[in-house]
């Protein structure tokens, strides 16, 4: 294990936090709020532990994939919990657990909020409650790999281990270049959706929070009501951009080189447009009595479902009150989620596809016992590997899961709530149904509970495997 | 600047290895999937499964925008198939790896007519450097310069040149030749040194110079340096056919064994001067009965860098023989220094660097160009040749007024085909060749030498 290399990535970490947290400082001093001191005395304590770690530069820089997932792992622990601070000194969140979970509940953009009324709240906290999703949505070491120059081709291994997706594919040869694409297609699409609630009239502060949930697919919202109050056209504008949030951006990438034949045929992005055609078309039908015309119900049943299925968890009505069927596949849709690459969470389309595409091949298996057949994804065969894994990830993943709702239990809720809460935090979501809907919250679950799913958000971000290795001992053995 | 390389081989590895270090978005295609992992996993750069003659491959990898494609794959037919769907699909130069003796003599025709810009030939490469060492076997090592006016020369410092102790300073005064110490390896590390360096018993010296001085620096200090007269060479492979053939033109006498009786067959149709055994040269009493003891120099050219290795220690043992060893593989370089071998040629470093030299001089920017680029240690340092074409920064102020980035020395000056050991009052000129030794990496032109 290189620890120098993993201190200097921790230390960086430390002191990009810090700089993120010049944004809610200036918002602030811009709303002469009296939090400013809260935030400042992050940074400073941000900076006081990152500008000794990254003073020098270490001079061993191999760097193996184990290296680069504790190095995520525990980047992302430190975000965690320095973002916390801001919310305890200014006495947002009093209690460090729940400030905690706000926090990851933030970076992993999962969008679960403990708390009951946020319209108190200081402009400056919902700020960073927002912005935390936007920073988490591509992920903050893929930013650093944009800015810092680590030598050698091992960052990939930083890349992988923080990239969702069952296998992670660079857009151009260098790494770094890489990142940087993708934070400029992410960056152009947020300032286009900004400028798109501007028009649509909705206030600076609003669109700009709406906008940070809605590109890191996080779902924090500053009403208490979610999304149901804004206009239809910024719920139209919202539906629009979180499901193209949820798609693989090399997608944008092949759009962007101009090479629209390639992009269009993406076969996950064009399983994730079926899914979520299917899903919306299926609600609005099951769900058209309880609005005014089909129109609304169609448009109702597209937000919920590109909420639910990019793990965003904007909410414009309450659909906890919908019938049986909507509400079934909107769970069903959580454990789905977006395309690999995108800034979305859950299983990822592109490993449901495989798995049916195993299954089927399992079948054909019965039929000719000695038939050999490849799997293939956009006409390319996949290997053996990554069938093994995206096998291996979901089984851990249930394990995760079953594992998690026994202890959430203990709180004697009803199974509905239990299910859907673990699986919103899992997922990354955001609201689940019954007690922890889209009206409600996870302020009455206990503290153990909380402390469980704060670990499901992470491990949902970081597809397990990484969080995991830093509870495995052999990784902290020497040989 | 985008290169795509087919076939991540060792050579391809190592070029990959060395080009990542440079500006370079690079793009590597093999056929196997594992290969491309592993290589992946280390070097920054794109991998690409597929055939690299087959134009959606080369679609893939961006051909269309690429500048320079490579192809290094074990088959010299694929690697021109390569270079030529290259061209047609894009419009980038080729670089290809032809490495059959047949195709050697028709490498003018293949480089004009089918335009490829670069045909490297790693045997052929690796014959002529091992026969540059046993026309002067005092030589670990010999690289030339400035086609061949200027050699850079690496030798072990030994308990009778009694140089221990002495600063290069004194060592120049002493024997008042025209030579440069550029780089001294010992147990520590590599330095570029300065006047004041002491040198020890053991280091190992590399030094520049014109052939002549290098000749009369030897006699001083009392090194044997005569042509070797004969050659005892073990395995009969490309290389072996390649050096014969060099050995023998310039008279020297060759004796080659070789396991592979078709083989021998074969050798001594083409090479009818030389004496072909037909036996293991492993075998210490064929070794012995065919003369490895009273040989001046022996070569093993084996597949097996064990066997090489194992080899070229017993006739250090039992012989006076000059003996140079070729290695293959690559990562064990630092093991294989310490053994103290006699020289060792490494056929991969060869076509790599000639490659880069290639490359460099493609990106050069402001009218100077890397001409020449050797490695001096496990690419620890280089040594460059640079052709300067316009005025720059460098050119017109003394040596010693300029402000040269450390660890940097300018060893040598060729003007008009004279070659100058530069001195602090010498300037650079416009249409010099100036040889630079530097442990900095990816220098493209002249201007980089300074510092920033």
């Amino acid at each position: 294990m290189n620890y120098r290399i993993i201190f200097y990535i921790v230390g960086w970490v430390f002191n990009l936090q810090a700089i993120f947290m010049v944004l809610p400082c200036l918002t602030a001093v811009i709303y002469g709020e009296t939090d400013l001191g809260a935030f400042l005395v992050s940074i400073v304590i941000c900076l006081a532990v990152g500008l000794p770690l990254t003073n020098k530069k270490p001079q061993n820089k191999v760097f193996y994939i184990k290296d680069g997932c504790i190095a995520v792992a525990l980047s992302w622990i430190v975000l965690s919990i320095t973002g916390a601070i801001p919310f305890i000194l200014s006495g947002a969140i009093p209690h460090p657990i729940d400030a905690i979970f706000e926090t990851v509940s933030g970076f992993t953009t999962t969008g679960s909020s403990i708390l009951t009324d946020v319209e108190i709240l200081p402009k400056s906290v919902l700020f960073w409650r927002s912005f935390t999703h936007w920073i988490g949505g591509m992920g903050v070491l893929v930013f650093l790999l944009s800015l810092l120059p680590l030598a050698g081709g091992y960052h990939m291994n930083l890349m992988r281990a923080e990239s969702p997706g069952p296998s992670v594919s660079k857009l151009v040869p260098k790494v770094q270049s890489t990142a940087k694409i993708l934070y400029t297609i992410y960056l152009g699409m947020t300032v286009l959706q900004i400028i798109l609630l501007l028009l649509g009239g909705v206030p600076v502060f609003d669109s700009l929070c709406i906008t940070f949930g809605s590109a890191g697919t996080g779902g924090f919202g500053i009403k208490n009501d979610s999304m149901a109050s804004y206009s239809t056209y910024c719920q139209v504008v919202t539906t629009v951009f979180i499901i193209l949030f949820g798609v693989n951006f090399s997608a944008y990438y092949l759009i962007l080189t101009k090479k629209f034949k390639q992009a269009f045929k993406l076969e996950e992005v064009r399983y994730y447009f079926g899914i979520i055609l299917a899903s919306v078309i299926l609600i609005a039908v099951n769900t058209r009595h309880m609005f005014s015309g089909f129109a609304e119900a169609f448009q109702q049943s597209a937000f919920q479902v590109g909420s639910i299925i990019t793990t965003t968890g904007y909410s414009s009505t309450d659909f906890n009150q919908w019938p049986a069927l909507s509400k079934t596949i909107l769970v069903l849709l959580m454990f789905v989620g977006a395309c690999a690459g995108s800034t979305g969470g859950g299983i990822k389309v592109s490993r449901v596809v495989l798995l049916c595409k195993a299954a089927r091949k399992e079948f054909q298996l019965y039929l000719h016992p000695n038939a050999v057949k490849k799997l293939k994804m956009d006409n390319k065969a996949v290997s053996h590997e990554t069938l093994r894994s995206t096998n291996i990830f979901l089984s851990v993943y249930l394990l995760i899961f079953c594992g998690s709702i026994l202890i959430v239990s203990l709180d004697n809720f009803d199974l509905v709530t239990n299910f859907t809460a673990v699986a919103a935090t899992l997922n990354n979501i955001g609201p689940g149904l019954e007690v922890a809907g889209p009206m409600g919250n996870f302020s009455s679950f206990s503290y153990l509970s909380k402390s469980v799913m704060i670990f499901d958000m992470l491990a949902g971000r970081l597809e397990i495997f990484p969080l995991l290795l830093l509870f495995f001992k052999d990784t902290w053995k020497k040989f | 600047m985008h290169i795509i390389i087919v076939g991540c081989g060792k050579v391809g590895r190592t070029l990959a290895e060395q080009l990542q270090e440079e500006e370079i978005d690079l793009t590597l295609i093999d056929t196997v999937e594992k290969t491309i992992n592993d290589v992946t996993e280390d070097i920054d750069a794109m991998g690409i499964v597929g055939n690299g003659a087959s134009i959606n491959t080369l679609m893939e990898a961006g051909i269309s925008t690429a500048d320079i494609l490579i192809a290094v794959t074990a088959s010299d037919e694929l690697n021109l198939l390569c270079c030529l769907i290259a061209q047609k699909t894009g419009s980038c130069q080729t670089i290809a790896r032809v490495r059959n003796p047949i195709y050697s003599q028709e490498i003018g025709f293949i480089k004009e007519k089918l335009g490829i810009s670069m045909i490297i030939n790693p045997e052929y490469a690796a014959a002529q450097e091992i026969s540059r060492l046993l026309r002067f076997p005092a030589a670990i090592k010999i690289d030339p310069f400035s086609r061949g006016k200027v050699e850079l020369l690496k030798f072990k410092v030994l308990p009778e040149f009694h140089l221990d102790g002495m600063s290069i300073s004194r060592i120049t005064e002493k024997f008042r030749c025209d030579i440069l110490f550029c780089a001294v390896e010992n147990k520590d590390a590599l330095t570029i040194p300065g006047g004041d360096y002491i040198i020890h018993d053991g280091d190992f010296v590399s030094i520049i110079a014109t052939p002549q001085n290098t000749a009369l620096f030897f006699k001083k200090i009392g090194f044997r340096t005569n042509q070797v007269k004969n050659a005892l060479i073990i395995g009969g492979g490309t290389i072996s056919y390649y050096l014969a053939k060099t050995l023998i033109d310039t008279r020297i006498h060759v004796k080659i064994i070789e396991k592979d009786p078709n083989r021998c067959e074969f050798l001594s149709d083409l090479l009818p001067d030389a004496t072909i055994i037909n036996g293991d040269g492993t075998d210490r009493a064929l070794l012995l009965e065919e003369g490895l003891e009273t040989a001046e120099s022996f070569v093993t050219l084996t597949n097996f860098d064990e066997e090489n290795i194992f080899l070229s220690l017993f006739a250090k043992k039992s012989s006076n023989a000059k003996v140079v060893a070729k290695v293959n593989r690559l990562p064990y370089t630092d093991v294989i220094d310490d053994l103290d071998l006699g020289s060792v040629i490494y056929p991969k470093y060869i076509t790599s660097d000639s490659i880069l030299r290639y490359v460099r001089a493609m990106q050069n920017t402001i009218g100077s160009n890397v001409e020449t680029l050797y490695h001096i240690l496990d690419s620890q340092a280089e040594a460059l040749e640079f052709a300067v074409h316009d005025h720059s920064p460098v050119t017109g102020v003394p040596l010693s007024e300029l402000k040269l980035k450390k660890n940097l020395l300018i060893c040598c000056l060729t003007r008009n085909g004279s070659v100058r050991i530069p001195r602090g009052h010498d300037t650079v000129e416009v249409g010099d060749h100036v040889i630079v030794a530097t442990t900095h990496k990816g220098l493209r032109n002249i201007c980089d030498i300074l510092e920033k």
